[in-house]
């Protein structure tokens, strides 16, 4: 591949930026236990990652990202906060159609883990990356994943249904039908409404055993406890609609920046919950504008991220090319993720990666 | 030639000789009865490969034959992306099975997989560990469940007696082929009213990848003979 030599000079050129911008070189092994990301992503990371036995240790991933190594170390040491690390190297994607999208490629990326001052950190990475890849005709996207959890956690409707939302918020499909139906928007399902009516009419207990012999691992207890909570949900009253708008107009928001913030400032007087995370969206763009980037006219749109691997859960952003080319360079605002991997200890904590080959292919070095 | 990939052995091999011979084609196996050496009689230029029915997905996206009888939950899930690597020639009309998700009856709380959904989130928060769903169509399942957007289960390997590993404890919900329902049922288990993953049927496939140049006369000759239309791309 005559192609290669040019994405690593463009690789090394990012890679010596971010080392330049303060990050620790760090690198991460290429085999991955599968276990910790088979636990953080469900089965659906199976189709994307490939998947190798080691006889003695079991299933093993090629690293298909970085993030969660680098988050793991950094975890695991007792390195002073704040911290920034960059790394070098390749990743892996299984593909499951036959249309040639990149199986192996290189990636750059740049992580900050600062819980000192969130909004900066933000500011900083998208600075670097917008200055990183100027000049290359590309589309920066801008979003917020924290500002639609807050609005969900706001909602007046009972702890269950926040949690299945929440739950659901990097599927969207699932998440809309949810909502639709916590909404009162969609019909209950004749299967579900006749699931309810067979749950009322009886103690739990005696419906199980008419049902068939107790088997398996799911206890009469789990049973019981959840057909409680169908009867318990089935009871509870519609998310209100004018409450249910506003998350709807939430998922579709798309705006430049200093307008969504003024939208979202115009809205949360009657969604309160959502004031914190409202204030720190006008803290980025603050920040963001100290960096030389222009709110007004900084593309954003409230569900960008929903649909990438499911970490985010604050800004996120993307710089695109024209088409349905996978992005150039994208990242995002990972906090829970340090408190998942963490065992006890969690920082806020953003980064992002670079693909240098897209790079190199619009400089026209490859 | 045209090489065609028939099932060896069992019911299979025989509807599908019955399918050709109705439409003029004669299949039959040569010498011993246990041999693997079969003959057509009736087309010119067609050769008869009888093969194992789990691996003509295989031998169809390897261009190894050109047309194959098999069923259609194998080439869903054992070739990626399978519409790119085969083509459909005609349903068969037999070999009928639904590939289904199924829980135990005792779990009455669960009818759909927003149920299963639910479940699963309960379970691993109760148990510490995903849900897991024993099955040997890993491709299918999964695709599915991804489709329908159900988190926190896995699935775990299962290439026999499915229906046995919720009463053994290797998994809490199957995924499996049932033609009756009659092997769930005597092992306690129901079917979800929306877990219908796909309906099986034995079909005849042509290989996109294999190489048509001495099989595409045999092939327009089969074709017109069993009054079936050549797929676009083949041939």
């Amino acid at each position: 591949m005559i192609a290669k030599p040019a994405i690593r000079a463009e690789a090394e050129r990012l890679f010596a930026a971010f080392k330049a911008a303060g990050a620790l070189p760090v690198d991460a092994d290429i085999l991955q236990p599968a276990g910790t990301l088979l636990d953080l992503y469900g089965e659906d990371i199976r189709a994307r990652a490939y998947v190798t036995a080691d006889p003695l240790v079991g299933e093993m991933m090629l690293r298909p990202d970085f993030t969660v190594p680098v988050v793991q170390a950094h975890m695991a040491s007792l390195a002073e906060e704040p911290a920034r690390y960059c790394y070098m190297g390749e990743v892996f994607r299984k593909q499951e159609h036959l249309d040639a999208r990149a199986r192996e490629y290189l990636q750059v990326g740049f992580e900050i883990f600062d819980g000192a001052a969130p909004p900066q950190a933000d500011a900083e990475v998208f600075a670097l990356f917008s200055d990183l890849l100027q000049g290359l005709g590309l589309r920066a996207v801008t979003g917020d994943i924290g500002i639609l959890m807050a609005a969900v956690r706001g909602l007046d409707t009972t702890p269950r249904r926040k949690a299945a939302l929440l739950r659901h918020i990097w599927r969207p499909a699932r998440f809309r039908a949810l909502l639709d139906r916590f909404a009162g928007r969609a019909p209950v399902p004749p299967a579900r409404a006749q699931l309810l009516e067979t749950l009322a009419g009886g103690a739990p207990q005696a419906l199980i055993a008419a049902a068939g012999p107790l088997i398996g691992l799911r206890s009469e207890e789990d049973i019981a406890a959840r057909a409680a909570a169908l009867l318990e949900d089935a009871a509870a009253k519609p998310i209100a609609a004018p409450e249910a708008a506003m998350l709807y107009d939430l998922l579709g928001l798309q705006a430049p920046a200093r307008a969504a913030l003024d939208h979202l400032r115009g809205i949360t007087p009657l969604l309160p919950a959502i004031a914190p995370a409202v204030d720190r969206f006008a803290a980025r763009l603050d920040a963001l504008a100290a960096h030389g980037i222009d709110p007004v006219t900084l593309p954003f749109e409230a569900s960008l991220g929903r649909t990438s691997m499911e970490y985010y859960d604050g800004f996120t952003f993307a710089f695109l090319t024209d088409g349905n080319r996978p992005a150039v360079a994208s990242g995002g605002r990972y906090d829970a993720l340090t408190a998942v991997l963490g065992q006890g200890r969690q920082i806020p904590a953003m980064g992002g990666v670079i693909r240098p080959a897209m790079v190199a292919a619009l400089r026209g070095a490859v | 030639m045209l090489k065609i990939g028939v099932p060896s052995k069992g019911r299979l091999m025989e509807k599908t000789f019955d399918w050709f011979g109705a439409r003029g084609v004669t299949m039959r196996q040569t010498g011993n009865e246990r041999e693997y050496s079969g003959a057509v009689e009736g087309v010119a230029g067609v050769e008869l490969v009888l093969l194992s029915a789990g691996e003509i997905p295989r031998e169809l996206s390897a261009g190894r034959i050109h047309l194959g009888v098999t069923g259609s939950d194998l080439v869903r899930d054992k070739l990626a992306d399978w519409a790119a690597q085969v083509a459909e020639v005609a349903p068969l009309g037999f070999g009928h099975a639904d590939l289904i998700l199924a829980v135990p009856a005792c779990w009455i709380d669960v009818d759909t997989l927003d149920d299963l959904d639910a479940a699963a989130a309960a379970f691993r928060a109760a148990h510490g560990f995903r849900l897991r769903i024993a099955t040997k169509y890993h491709r299918l399942v999964r695709e599915f469940l991804t489709a329908q957007g159900v988190a926190d289960y896995q699935l775990v390997d299962s290439q026999g007696a499915t229906e046995g590993t919720v009463k053994n404890l290797t998994a809490e919900a199957i995924a499996d082929i049932t033609s009756t329902g009659e092997t769930l049922r005597a092992n306690h288990l129901k079917i979800l009213s929306d877990g219908l993953i796909h309906q099986s049927q034995a079909t005849l496939y042509a290989a996109r990848g294999a190489d048509w140049a001495q099989a595409a006369a045999p092939l327009a000759a089969l074709a017109a003979r069993l009054g079936v239309a050549v797929p676009q791309g083949i041939g």
